[in-house]
């Protein structure tokens, strides 16, 4: 897995990529939550995640509910369908916005 | 994290692996800081090796025996480091001697289940193949549990106001025809929530999905060619861990957020989740069984044994749970509270329950300390308790299961006068009042709310099969037909099995609205089974335990074949549902209590005020005064219910109203659908006030207002 971040017009960007597990999500958690730090608009891509155990969709939750509290908004970009329907299935994907590409991502955070 | 504890660093190391003395509670293996805690209790083991495996792997990584200092009283405790949590599989090998006479049966070259895990391993998608080497089949896993609930909690519903679905987690939607990703899971149930809703039930009862083994005792059908698998799942490996195969993400060994997912969704719609639990045996069978847990961790402990060591079997299926000793009692209290609260389960039916009220030398106790404690236990005191009051040894305890003022019962006794009386035997008309009432002849001092009322259930023929056969047809079981109830009350309606023959056609299709209309009006509560709303039929199977086929799945193709079932069944449990009076949670008084000019309750015939009752009369009616409703405190229709098994018509005489208000209809059977039910609100007026002609074997329901 690696992860890095970035900002596309003020937005915070998580990228990630390769196999979220319970190895290698607490670096996934760690690079993500340094990142979101005091933002309100923030993107998850995930395009190039080929797989989310639960620790790694419990990294996710934990984005949302730390973005949440300032009253944020957290997409999901790229999310493969497999993903999808994990996230489905155990309820997960409720909590998120979901789109295909990056830049839909941001039109959609900037547009709300 | 502040690491200002003395616990979070290790003490001991095994080859590698970093250990220290453990917590002693809670049993089970939990997550800690920095590592897990496991804990495991085993009276006469003379000592415990913790088995370590990454997951699916067929050799363990470690095996670390707990050192002596580790064992407080009969508790094993430890705490390793660095382990991953989510690859993680566990297990236990207990050393101690082998003498089955003395009840020991201690074999530490097996490596067995922890009987706290949360989530077992190695049955994760349905029916795939396993891999019968595996030394450790049955695998002990770790699970997540901080789901996130949002504003969930139990829905608390009272009992008198629920309409119980029993249904088969995978039947409801393996059939091709549900039309839904991930068919036969627990993910796909919630697409089919809108259904439940539209059909009216508020509470989901869900046959066994307690981990367990859809291959134990698999085999070939003699009839189909096809594998007989353990369908139903009354035989469970662990209690706390739910069914990986039923989820779509049981290969990601994600079941756990999937069924949580599952219940919130349910609640959101207003519909309560029960459990039907089996506590009375295990897998692990008689003797010649599979040691997968119990019997190899504390053999003496976990059952009920002979004075010679040999498994004492009251429920017909090789073991019997030792419920009331102190240990497995609390393992039952612990496993309960944790579904309830982990899970916000809103009750629970027992399998085969007598059992719980047996001694430790299989006695019934009079005050059977397990049931006592469930009843009064803190967690558990909005949970709905039902029991299945009798076992296969022979106690039945309908109307006398000790109850402590909290459990309610399955009602056999409901089932047999309803089917009797439905198919004409005389002398049930005073049976079928008591039945109608809330059974008081049962439950006089427990009211009407103990009573579960139910005409099918899983076992035993379906609605529909209950009027097309007489006799059971179990050739598929592969049991020359010996399996499955013989006592079914049923009547084919004159020709053995599907007919072309549109007049018995027309009977069945009447009857099964009969059964409905009979159970929808009765106090108590009823329980409807999966299917029975639309005419599923399991080909005459009165045992259909064994078949993962079109004998269980639910066909929903049949809703429109079947629509005019559908549309009865839906406006029934819809006019229970807007009925108050049909609801009460006390036994009516046969008196006018609240100054309406009519009592509570009043029995009626072709006659009005007069009922009758003897052994040749097959037909009779009720009347129900809508401003008694739940005690006078909210106002409701009049109701009025003849019920006509006489295989001719009757006039019956209508109780005169209130001169503000008419009768209307609601339902008769006797119709062809669409004008056989009405939907609520929309009755029709009748233009004869005072005289009614009820069909041959027809229910007719009149609204009052």
């Amino acid at each position: 897995m690696n992860v890095t971040s970035s900002t596309v017009e003020a937005i915070t960007v998580i990228e990630a990529s390769g196999s979220i597990d319970s190895k290698t999500a607490p670096e996934f958690e760690r690079t993500a939550i340094a990142a979101i730090q005091g933002q309100k608009e923030v993107i998850i891509d995930l395009t190039n995640v080929e797989f989310l155990s639960s620790a790694g969709l419990r990294v996710l939750l934990m984005i949302y509910r730390q973005v949440k509290t300032q009253s944020g908004k957290v997409v999901l970009v790229g999310t493969s369908e497999e993903i999808q329907d994990i996230m489905a299935n155990t309820g997960f994907l409720s909590f998120f916005i979901t789109v295909d590409t990056l830049d839909e991502g941001v039109k959609t955070l900037k547009a709300s | 994290m502040t690491d200002n504890r003395i616990d979070y660093y290790p003490t001991h190391e095994h080859e590698g692996i970093k250990f220290r003395r453990g917590h002693t509670l809670p049993f089970g293996a939990t997550m800690v800081a920095n590592g897990v805690n496991f804990s495991i209790y085993s009276s006469a083991s003379t000592s415990c090796t913790l088995v370590l495996f990454e997951r699916g792997e067929a050799e363990p990584f470690a095996e670390i025996p707990f050192p002596d200092e580790f064992r407080i009283g009969n508790v094993y405790s430890m705490i390793v480091f660095e382990l991953n949590y989510e690859r993680l599989e566990y297990g236990y090998r207990m050393d101690g001697p082998y003498n089955p006479a003395a009840g020991l049966r201690f074999n530490k070259s097996l490596i067995l289940s922890d009987p706290y895990a949360k989530v077992i391993g190695g049955r994760d998608t349905w029916l795939a193949k396993p891999n019968w080497d595996n030394v450790y089949q049955y695998r002990s896993r770790l699970a997540f549990e901080d789901f996130d609930w949002e504003h969930d909690h139990p829905l608390e519903t009272p009992i008198e106001d629920l309409v119980i679905y029993e249904m088969h987690v995978r039947g409801f939607t393996k059939h091709e025809s549900s039309g839904v990703k991930n068919p036969g899971t627990f993910s796909a149930i919630r697409s089919k929530v809108a259904y439940l809703k539209e059909l009216g039930i508020n509470c989901v009862e869900l046959l066994p999905i307690y981990e367990f083994d859809e291959w134990e005792n698999s085999r070939e059908s003699p009839t189909t060619g096809e594998v007989l698998v353990n369908y139903w799942g009354y035989s469970t490996v662990n209690f706390f861990a739910p069914k990986a195969g039923y989820a779509a993400t049981g290969k990601f060994g994600m079941q756990v957020d999937e069924v949580k997912t599952l219940i919130k969704e349910l609640h959101k719609n207003g519909i309560e989740v029960m459990l039907d639990v089996v506590f009375n045996h295990t897998a692990e069978g008689d003797h010649r069984g599979p040691t997968i847990s119990f019997r190899g961790i504390d053999n003496k402990t976990y059952y009920m044994l002979t004075p010679e060591g040999y498994y004492f079997n009251f429920s017909g299926t090789g073991n019997t749970l030792n419920c009331n000793n102190p240990v497995v009692r609390n393992m039952v209290l612990d496993c309960l509270r944790y579904w309830a609260s982990e899970y916000h389960i809103d009750g629970f039916r027992f399998d085969l329950a007598a059992i719980l009220g047996r001694a430790q030398d299989g006695r019934p106790l009079s005050n059977p300390p397990l049931l006592e404690s469930l009843a009064f236990d803190p967690i558990l005191a909005k949970c709905k308790l039902i029991a299945e009051a009798w076992d296969a040894g022979g106690l039945y305890q309908v109307g006398s299961f000790p109850a402590y003022g909290r459990w309610a019962e399955w009602n056999g006794k409901y089932r047999d006068s309803v089917r009797k009386f439905l198919k004409s035997d005389p002398g049930e008309v005073g049976g079928m009042i008591q039945r109608v009432m809330g059974s008081p002849d049962l439950y006089s001092l427990r009211g009407p709310t103990a009573s579960i009322n139910f005409i099918t259930c899983h076992d035993g023929f379906s609605l529909y099969d209950m009027f097309a056969y007489n006799d059971k047809h179990n050739e598929a079981n592969g049991e020359n037909n010996n399996d499955g109830a013989n006592d079914n009350n049923s009547w084919n309606c004159g020709w053995e099995g599907e007919t072309s023959d549109p007049a018995i056609n027309f009977l069945r299709h009447k009857q099964v609205k009969n059964a409905l209309a009979i159970l929808l009006v009765s106090q108590g509560v009823p329980m409807v089974l999966m299917g029975d709303e639309v005419g599923r039929t399991q080909k005459g199977n009165n045992n259909t335990y064994c078949q993962d086929n079109d004998l269980n799945w639910f066909d929903w193709t049949q809703k429109e074949t079947n629509a005019d079932l559908y549309n009865f069944a839906r406006c029934m449990i819809n006019f229970r549902r807007v009925h108050p009076v049909l609801r009460s949670p006390t036994h009516f008084q046969y008196w006018d209590y609240v100054g309406s000019g009519y009592p509570d309750i009043s029995f009626h015939g072709t006659k009005a005020w007069n009922c009758d009752r003897s052994s040749s009369s097959r037909s009779f009616a009720f009347l129900l005064c809508g401003d008694h409703a739940k005690q006078g405190i909210v106002k409701d229709d009049m109701i009025y219910v003849a019920m006509n098994m006489y295989w001719g018509g009757l006039h019956f005489e209508l109780p005169a109203l209130p001169p503000e208000k008419k009768w209307y209809l609601f339902a008769n059977t006797d119709m062809p659908s669409p004008v056989d039910i009405y939907e609520n609100g929309q009755e029709s007026l009748l233009a004869n006030q005072s005289d009614f002609l009820v069909g041959s074997r027809s229910v007719v329901i009149l609204v009052g207002k």
